[in-house]
């Protein structure tokens, strides 16, 4: 052992977690944000090197730097290459990596306590146990979010008896942790748990989609920090510990307000299912028919409009559509319209998402207004302009009290002069739900691609000299 | 590690969670949620660890697992997170001159 190590790691981690909360800290403001990451990564750095000195640590090195180097090569490379809309997932992965790496250490430590090198005490093992069980399910619940946002499961799976065969499954998985409290761990007992831990998360995630999706990764997220938390309790790491818990409760906090932009509770989101009533919802309350316009004459009104809200959603996402939106509104500003973007908090497949994109075209942040102060605005506003956005501007929120939506607040696009829509098809949103907004006398549907739409506005636009 | 410490650092650490994610404007709600991500990522330290006190087969093959997937969160949640917050690099250069 390297002598001193026993101050020095201590006091590397002490620092460690004071970094990480003045990095996290640094992050509730733009301007500060990137050196807040630079504070939490510096941080992490340290934690790390100063590891390799932990007085518990005695061997097993070449396999320690063989996982850090192939592990942080693979995923700095993958997210390195993905396209900035696919953010979301990214998250979900990595999320899950930390969760599924908690579960592996809860699982060294059953298996030490079966070989009998360490006796844990009672409060310990309750602990480790319950570290296991939440790392276990944020592992395999961020996993299917991941690849159902990548498009690699598409269904939505939702039989009957579901919330039975999940509390089932669930109840299960806390008898196994109690009998291995009692009877202590066996390899058999251990899988088993590990098992039917890992199905929940599956379990819980699958009949979840939609525009809850947002939900449940920061749910994951802040159940992997507690899951960490409790971890380094069981290490005796406090850095652990701090770190931990406060992504938990800070995740927990973001999860709440998330869930409330859409007007839903989490138990909802969790047990209900995004738009059970789909079926008998809307349809029949739509009246009127969809008007469709072409991209000329949207080109036109654009162009003589004096002011246009812009609404992004995540169909400007899937078409990668923001450099050419951001292209159109250049023109539309040189011809001396006023434009403004508009982006609704669960606008796109994150809370933040679209103003990351619209950031990455180059749209300054200060024409982008929240949804509390631009919804006066759309009186006196000549074209409301929504791009793939669907359920964020249903007035169905508003009129429709049997909606699922109803009582979400919305952008009232449908209050602005004319209101254009551009959108890939006919049919519904995300949700499922029928679009009021579609068929009021306002509005006119610009059909097709984000992308290839706003290509033609431009050249539209252009030709009117 | 005596218990009653550990809820109080339990208790101490969630308020300043709950502090530190209050203030934050919408936009920056997902470039959050990443950091926190990468935040939480610390799990390689104790993977690190439980490898390094491993002897048997089993628990070296599950400790490299743990180290293994902790430092891909790490990594990954702090290249996401770099990525999206250089988006709004540009913007602070327009607020400075405004």
């Amino acid at each position: 052992m390297i002598p001193g190590a026993e101050f020095i790691v201590p006091a590397a981690y002490f620092a460690a977690a004071v970094m990480f909360i003045y990095g996290l800290k640094g992050m509730s403001s733009p301007v500060t944000a990137r050196q807040g990451m630079i504070w939490a990564g510096i941080a992490m750095l340290l934690a790390v090197l100063v590891t390799f000195i932990h007085p518990k640590v005695e061997g097993n090195y070449g396999l320690m730097l063989i996982a850090l180097v192939s592990a942080s090569g693979l995923a700095w490379w993958w997210a390195r290459i993905v396209a900035m809309t696919d953010m979301p997932q990214m998250i979900a992965l990595y999320n899950g990596m930390g969760g599924g790496s908690a579960a592996a250490i809860a699982g060294v430590e059953l298996l030490k306590m079966h070989s009998g090198q360490s006796d844990m005490a009672t409060t310990t093992l309750l602990v480790a146990s319950f570290g296991a069980i939440i790392g276990s399910i944020a592992f395999s619940g961020s996993l299917v979010a991941f690849a159902k946002l990548q498009g690699w499961l598409r269904k939505t799976w939702r039989f009957p008896k579901q919330q039975l065969i999940n509390l089932v499954v669930f109840g299960i998985t806390i008898l196994l942790a109690l009998i291995i409290f009692v009877a202590g761990p066996s390899p058999f007992l251990l899988v088993l748990f590990f098992g039917f831990a890992l199905a929940a998360g599956i379990l819980i995630t699958i009949p979840i989609g939609g525009a809850d999706m947002p939900v449940i990764i920061s749910l994951y997220n802040a159940l992997t920090g507690l899951a960490v938390g409790f971890k380094g309790f069981v290490l005796e790491i406090p850095a652990l510990m701090i770190a931990g818990i406060v992504v938990g409760a800070a995740g927990t906090m973001l999860t709440q307000l998330m869930a409330k932009a859409m007007n839903r509770s989490l138990t909802n989101v969790l047990f209900a299912g995004f738009g059970k009533a789909d079926e008998d919802a809307g349809g029949g309350e739509a009246t009127g028919e969809m008007r469709s316009i072409d991209a000329t004459d949207a080109a036109i009104q654009l162009a003589y409009a004096e002011k246009v809200i812009i609404v992004p959603g995540y169909g400007l996402a899937v078409a990668q559509a923001q450099h050419k939106i951001w292209e159109m509104t250049e023109l539309l500003m040189s011809r001396g319209v006023k434009v403004i973007f508009a982006i609704h908090p669960v606008a796109g497949r994150m809370p933040g998402h679209m103003n990351v994109l619209l950031a990455e075209a180059g749209v300054d942040y200060e024409m982008i207004e929240d949804l509390e102060d631009v919804n006066a605005q759309f009186p006196n506003t000549d074209v409301a302009l929504v791009i793939g956005a669907n359920d964020v501007v249903n007035p169905a929120a508003r009129k429709d009290p049997s909606s699922p939506i109803f009582g979400m607040p919305i952008l009232d696009v449908d209050k602005a002069r004319n209101c254009i829509v551009i959108k890939r098809g006919q049919g519904t949103g995300f949700s499922g739900i029928e679009n009021l907004l579609f068929f009021e006398d306002n509005t006119r549907m610009l059909y097709g691609d984000a992308q290839k739409v706003s290509q033609q506005l431009i050249a539209g636009i252009k030709s009117l000299g | 590690m005596e218990g009653w410490i550990a809820l109080y650092i339990f208790m101490l650490a969630a308020f300043t969670g709950i502090e530190v994610i209050r203030r934050v404007p919408a936009i920056l709600h997902t470039p959050l949620m990443s950091g926190s991500n990468f935040i939480h990522g610390i799990v390689v330290v104790g993977g690190m660890v439980v490898l390094g006190m491993a002897d048997t087969t089993a628990e070296i093959v599950v400790g490299f697992i743990a180290v293994f997937l902790g430092a891909g969160n790490a990594v990954g949640g702090y290249v996401v997170t770099d990525r999206m917050l250089e988006m709004f690099k540009s913007s602070d250069k327009t607020k400075d001159k405004g």
